[in-house]
Formats: C-alpha cells, sequence, structure tokens
C-alpha cells in the first residue's frame, strides 16, 4: 500500500468527525472546546495534504492563519469560561439556562 | 517505510481523538488533545511541511494547550457529574457519523487511483522556512498584518472580560 | 516583481485599525479625566472614514495580489457598516453608564469588529474573507458578554463562542475542499473554474461548497443554523443586540454574494432545490416563533430571522435586480433595527428591565415622537408602503418572480401578512391600551438623535428610493 492523497483525506474526515461527536455529546465546556480545537486541526491536515497534493504554498499559509485563530478563539473562550465559573461555580453547560440546544 | 509511520501516527491521532471526547476527566482530555495534535505534526513532516509541524507544536501543543491546562487547574474542575447515554449522546454521534459517511464517499468518488501516492513533482524549495517567509510576508502580507489586529482584537477581549474589576 | 500593495484600495479598514489603537490610547491617557473621550474619538473616526468611504468611492479593480477588491460593492457595504456602527455608537454611552460598563474598550472592539466586515465585504481570497470573519466574530463574542456583572450576557457570550467555533470548523473544512478541488484560494479563479467545468459541484467541489453555506447561514442564522439568535441576542447588552442583528448579517450576506454570485454559471438543481428550502423555512419559523414572543427584544431577534429569510429569496434569484434589492433591503434593515431596538431598550427603563411589550403601554401620549418613530419602524419592517422596507421587499420579490420562483414569492408574501400581525401589535399597545401609570421616561437625547436619524432615513428612501437602488445596482454590476 502506498500512502496517496485520499489516506490523509480520510484520516482528516475521521478526526473532524470525532471532533463534532465531542461537541454535540460532551456537556463540560472546556472538552467542547477541546473538540472544537480537533475539529480545526483536522482541517488543518486536509489543507497540508491538498497543499502537498498541489505542490502549492497557499494551503501551508491557510494552516498559519487557522492556528493564529484557534489561539485567538482559545483565549476569548476560556476568558468566557472563567466568567461563567464565576456566577455559577461550575462549567458544565446544562447549568447555563439559557442553553437549550 | 512510509506506510508504516502513516498508519502508526493515524492510529496514534485517532485513538487519542477519541480519548479527548471520551475521558471524563477535563485534565486527561486535554493531555489526549496534545497527543493528538503531536501526531498531527508528525503527519504533516511527512507531507513535507516541516516548518507547520514545527508551529504545530510549538503554538498548538505548547501555548494553547499549556492555557487550557492552566484553566483547568485554575477553576479546579475535575468532578464534573455528566449523565450516561441521553438522547443528546445518540442524535450527535448519529451527526457525526453522517457527515463521516458523506465526506467518505465523495472522496471515494474522486478518481484518483488509491494506490498511487502523491502525482505531483515538487519543488525543490517546497515547505522551507524561506520559502513560506517569501510568500508570508510578499503574498500574503495583507492577512498577515489582518492577523495581527485579530489577535488584538482577542488580547484585549480577553483581559476585559477575565479581569475582575476594570478602571 | 510587482508589488501590488496599494494602501488607498484598504483606506477605510486602515483607518479603523488606526482608530482602535487611537481609542485605547485616548480612553488610557484620558480616560480619567474625560469620561467620554473615548466615544467622542470613536464617532470622530467613524464619520472620518465614512467619508472617505464615500468621496472615494471604488471605481473597481483589486490590490494586494487580487485578495482585495476596490470596487463600489466594497464601498457601498463599507458604507453600511460605517452606518449602523456610528448609529449604534451613538447611542451606547446610555446603556453604558447606566450599567457601569462604560469602558473604552468597547468601542474599541466595535471598530475592530467593523474593521473584519469591511475584509468580508471586499474580500478576492477565502483567506482574507476567513480572517475578517474571525475578527469581527471574536469582537462579537467579547461584546455579547461585556456586562459581565450579568449571568444572562456571559451565557449568552458562551452560547455564542461555542456554536461560532464549532460553525468555524465547518467553514474551514468547506474552504480546504474547495481549495483542494481548485488547487487555490483566489475567489476569481474559483469563479474561473466554476464556469469552465463540465460538472462545477463534481468532486471536492459540492461538499466543499455546501459546508461554506453551513458556515455562513449560521452568521445569517438562517433556519436550520438559527438557534442560537434569539437567545444570543436577549442576552447580549442592547446596543449590541442591535448592532449584531444588523452588520454582521449583511457581511455575511455580501460575502456570500463575493462567494456564490455568479450570473451564468448553473450550480445545478440541488443547489437551487436547498436554498428555496432554507428561504422558507427561515421565513416561516422566525414568524411563528416571533408570534409567540411577549418580550419585544424576543420578538426583534425571531423578526431578524424571518428577514434573513426574505434576504435568502433574493439570494436565491441571484439576478441583477434580486441582488441589488438585497443591497437595499441591507441597508435599509440598518435603519429599522437599530431604531427599534433603541427605542425598545429607551422604554424598557420605565418597566422591570424584561423588554415587556405591556411597557410600550401609553407611549403615544406620554411621548408621541417616539411612538411615532417606533410606528415608522414598525410599519417599516411589516414592509407597507411608501417606507424603506417596503421597496426593499418589493425588488427582491419582483426578482424572484422574474426567474420563475412563484410560489417561494406567494410563501414570502403570506409570511409578511402574517408579520403584521406582531409588528401592529406594538402600535395597538402604545395607541389604544391603557396601561398602568408609569413613570416619565428619562431624557436621553443621544438615544433619541439616533431614533430621528433612523426615521428620517427609513422615510426618505422610501420616499426616493431610486437614488441609494441606483447606487447598489451600480455596485452589483462591478461585481460581475
Amino acid at each position: 500500500m502506498i500512502i496517496s492523497l485520499n489516506h490523509y483525506l480520510v484520516l482528516g474526515a475521521f478526526l473532524f468527525c470525532i471532533g463534532v461527536a465531542g461537541v454535540l455529546t460532551r456537556k463540560n465546556a472546556i472538552i467542547i472546546l477541546a473538540s472544537v480545537e480537533l475539529m480545526l486541526n483536522a482541517v488543518n491536515l486536509t489543507f497540508i495534504a491538498f497543499a502537498r497534493h498541489w505542490g502549492d504554498a497557499t494551503g501551508q499559509i491557510f494552516v498559519f492563519f487557522s492556528m493564529v485563530v484557534a489561539a485567538a478563539e482559545v483565549a476569548v473562550g476560556l476568558a468566557i469560561i472563567v466568567v461563567l465559573f464565576r456566577h455559577k461555580e461550575s462549567i458544565n453547560i446544562d447549568e447555563v439556562n439559557l442553553l437549550k440546544w | 517505510m512510509e506506510t508504516f509511520f502513516f498508519i502508526l501516527f493515524a492510529v496514534v491521532a485517532i485513538f487519542s481523538g477519541l480519548m479527548v471526547i471520551l475521558k471524563k476527566n477535563p485534565i486527561a482530555s486535554v493531555m489526549f488533545l496534545i497527543l493528538a495534535l503531536f501526531a498531527t505534526a508528525a503527519l504533516y513532516v511527512m507531507l513535507m511541511a516541516p516548518f507547520m509541524a514545527a508551529i504545530q507544536i510549538i503554538v498548538y501543543a505548547g501555548a494553547i494547550m499549556v492555557l487550557f491546562l492552566f484553566v483547568v487547574m485554575l477553576l479546579n474542575l475535575s468532578k464534573i457529574q455528566e449523565g450516561g447515554v441521553s438522547a443528546l449522546k445518540i442524535i450527535g454521534a448519529l451527526v457525526a457519523g453522517g457527515i463521516m459517511v458523506a465526506i467518505a464517499v465523495v472522496v471515494r468518488s474522486i478518481a484518483i487511483p488509491a494506490d498511487s501516492g502523491f502525482l505531483r513533482e515538487l519543488p525543490a524549495e517546497y515547505g522551507t522556512v524561506e520559502s513560506i517567509g517569501r510568500s508570508m510576508f510578499i503574498t500574503y502580507l495583507l492577512p498577515f498584518e489582518i492577523a495581527s489586529f485579530l489577535l488584538l482584537a482577542a488580547i484585549i477581549g480577553a483581559v476585559v472580560l477575565a479581569k475582575k474589576k476594570l478602571e | 516583481m510587482n508589488y501590488d500593495y496599494n494602501l488607498s484600495a484598504i483606506a477605510v479598514p486602515l483607518i479603523l485599525a488606526a482608530g482602535s489603537v487611537l481609542v485605547l490610547l485616548t480612553d488610557v491617557l484620558l480616560g480619567k479625566k474625560a469620561k467620554d473621550s473615548a466615544y467622542q474619538t470613536t464617532l470622530t473616526i467613524l464619520a472620518l472614514a465614512g467619508v472617505f468611504c464615500f468621496t472615494r468611492w471604488g471605481t473597481g479593480g483589486s490590490a494586494f495580489f487580487g485578495q482585495v477588491y476596490t470596487d463600489g460593492f466594497t464601498s457601498f457595504f463599507n458604507l453600511a457598516f460605517l452606518t449602523v456602527g456610528f448609529l449604534v455608537v451613538l447611542n451606547s454611552p446610555n446603556y453604558l453608564i447606566r450599567n457601569g460598563i462604560d469602558h473604552g474598550e468597547y468601542y474599541m472592539l466595535i471598530l475592530l469588529a467593523l474593521l473584519g466586515m469591511t475584509f468580508m465585504a471586499s474580500a478576492g481570497d477565502l483567506l482574507i474573507f476567513f480572517l475578517g470573519l474571525e475578527t469581527m466574530s471574536i469582537c462579537l463574542y467579547v461584546l455579547a458578554g461585556f456586562h459581565k456583572s450579568r449571568a444572562k450576557s456571559n451565557e449568552s457570550s458562551l452560547k455564542y463562542l461555542l456554536l461560532g467555533a464549532f460553525f468555524t470548523g465547518f467553514l474551514l473544512y468547506g474552504m480546504a475542499l474547495v481549495y483542494g478541488q481548485v488547487g487555490s484560494t483566489n475567489l476569481a479563479e474559483i469563479s474561473n473554474y466554476l464556469a469552465e467545468a463540465a460538472n462545477p459541484l463534481g468532486g471536492y467541489m459540492g461538499i466543499g461548497l455546501a459546508l461554506l453555506l453551513i458556515g455562513l447561514t449560521f452568521k445569517m442564522a438562517v433556519v436550520p443554523f438559527h438557534f442560537w439568535s434569539p437567545d444570543v441576542y436577549d442576552g447580549a447588552p442592547t446596543p449590541v443586540t442591535a448592532f449584531m442583528s444588523t452588520a454582521p448579517k449583511a457581511a455575511a450576506f455580501a460575502a456570500a454574494l463575493r462567494i456564490f454570485y455568479h450570473p451564468g454559471i448553473e450550480l445545478g438543481i440541488p443547489w437551487e432545490n436547498v436554498l428555496w428550502v432554507l428561504a422558507v423555512l427561515t421565513m416561516t419559523v422566525g414568524n411563528f416563533a416571533a408570534l409567540a414572543q411577549t418580550s419585544v427584544k424576543r420578538m426583534l431577534a425571531y423578526s431578524s430571522i424571518t428577514h434573513a429569510g426574505y434576504l435568502l429569496v433574493g439570494f436565491l434569484a441571484s439576478n441583477e435586480l434580486g441582488a441589488s434589492g438585497m443591497l437595499f433591503y441591507l441597508f435599509m434593515y440598518g435603519f429599522m433595527n437599530v431604531g427599534a431596538f433603541t427605542i425598545a431598550y429607551l422604554v424598557n427603563r420605565r418597566g422591570k428591565g424584561n423588554y415587556n411589550l405591556s411597557d410600550f403601554a401609553q407611549l403615544g401620549t406620554k411621548s408621541p415622537m417616539l411612538a411615532a418613530l417606533m410606528s415608522i419602524f414598525m410599519l417599516s419592517l411589516t414592509g407597507i408602503p411608501p417606507l424603506a422596507g417596503f421597496f426593499g421587499k418589493l425588488y427582491i420579490f419582483s426578482a424572484a418572480v422574474q426567474e420563475g420562483y412563484v410560489w417561494l414569492v406567494v410563501i414570502a408574501v403570506l409570511n409578511s401578512a402574517i408579520s403584521v400581525f406582531y409588528y401592529l401589535r406594538v402600535m395597538v399597545m402604545m395607541y389604544m391600551r391603557e396601561g398602568e401609570d408609569l413613570a416619565d421616561l428619562e431624557k436621553a437625547p443621544t438615544v433619541a438623535i439616533t431614533a430621528v436619524i433612523c426615521g428620517l432615513a427609513i422615510l426618505i428612501f422610501g420616499l426616493f428610493p431610486s437614488p441609494l437602488l441606483d447606487l447598489a445596482r451600480a455596485s452589483i454590476i462591478a461585481l460581475l
């Protein structure tokens, strides 16, 4: 078996779906955020595989910026979670009365 | 050889990914996330992107994950109770499975011969720090500057929210 | 090598970027002595950017290696964002001071959110679009939670952030697949690919564009990705809600037009069917949920979902009239919604803070001017001639009829008729209901000025819609 683009894509899709499942099933806000990171990481893998496929640097540059965005989202997200904890002494999203998804 | 390493890192990534969403304890979850990030960084190297692999480990596994662990330990969150199997969990798993199937079908339908490897010859400087730097600071200069303001917004935002009393 | 760095192409975002830093500095240096220095600086910067945008109207072409377009479309949306930003900032201090959250960072975040939106509207590359969207979103997450001593505000921002980040994942995945199919993230090249490919949606392209659309419809609050919006709008500080329900929606539609609007390229029947179903669901679900609300703030939140549905009708029609109708409608919707939220906030202060419909009782006798303005906003949102909201709907619906979507327009008109009920309920309350004797309204000149500007704009553009429509049409032609 020679490893080709499709293998990387399927692996990326698999990791992405693990992330999606984590967001949809977990109730701990921190783990939800971690699952989102897993999704973004899977997308980054897809980007880099496509960049290798096209022999083009754009995909790698895109990954760089998606890491920047992930860092920014995590920083703000964790700040919000800290405030939530001050309010509720918990970060279980069931405690968040407004959240009805 | 390449096949062996791909399978090794893919298995590690998937296993630790599953552990992230299955572990009860957030600290364990975040630790497995770091492992998953390391495994993907190794795959980046195999895809001729060593610079991105380094960034992944320094920024992602280093900075972001430390922030995660810091908050988890600051808030002392290890004992959150979650219910067992619920309708939510089943629906979530079904949705995720559905997306997976859709993407797998698309990937299978693409007419790239399955066992051909990567077809394109890469230029000699592909993926080096120099070539990445060139395109980042020439072609993609504007996105780079926008990203700096994005980070400024995030810093100010995080401080505004997390600080107890603003002057 | 030609370094394509034409700074005048990004003059408006540059002013906003420099302004955001300036606001932060003035707040730190002068904030102690002159409390409203950040406020005044922000208004000056927004006015300056507006003047710049208007006097140097885009004439076409691109800069930064095709990553940013400098056409009329960019200028039109920049003007719309700056107008909404100006109106929101103008009436903010009242709310902020009253709730003890008058920090300069608020204004800075609004400026940076606007910066992100300008890049979304002018993006010629998926990367610019992505970064613009995220800059905007991160500012909005923080702004939604800006009233952090209130649990509801915090919950609102948490919900927005978790779901926003989740859908960012889908958006980014879509971009990765589109890049994988085309080999470039440049919108012009993607458009070329779509025009030349035998099967435009074949390969990774179909699912890539679908995931991109999911990410965008989340920002537009289109059913079935709307569930966040009522709670988030409800929990956020009211000026922020006015901002969130208008400008980001316009930015998302602008980006959608940039990415998906390719006249002459048929994306095929499934694509149209998906948009058709989304439009119908969005209009209907938003409407029926709005009917059931007793809080004016929540009612306006659901009604903004309905309006996203009307805009989708124009998006589906996607001919020149439909697209320029969308631009007109988005511009006017800013005035209507900011005005309505502003008055709702002012009136709410008499009541207990729940934005109850009954707070509006007797407003017609207590403050005839406010009641008249609120009536203008409600009638315009319903789409009664000769107000601006009517013409927006007229252009969009007639464009859809031209394209043969007769049944869709019938459903849209029926929905407009249903919406009369909950919009007019506010007016009935103001003029016909005897309420308990409520305290007089506090004097709030900036809020009143904002409402008057919004009301006048709706009347003027309702009576003379053609200049703005011509401008919108010229912008759309520039897009081709």
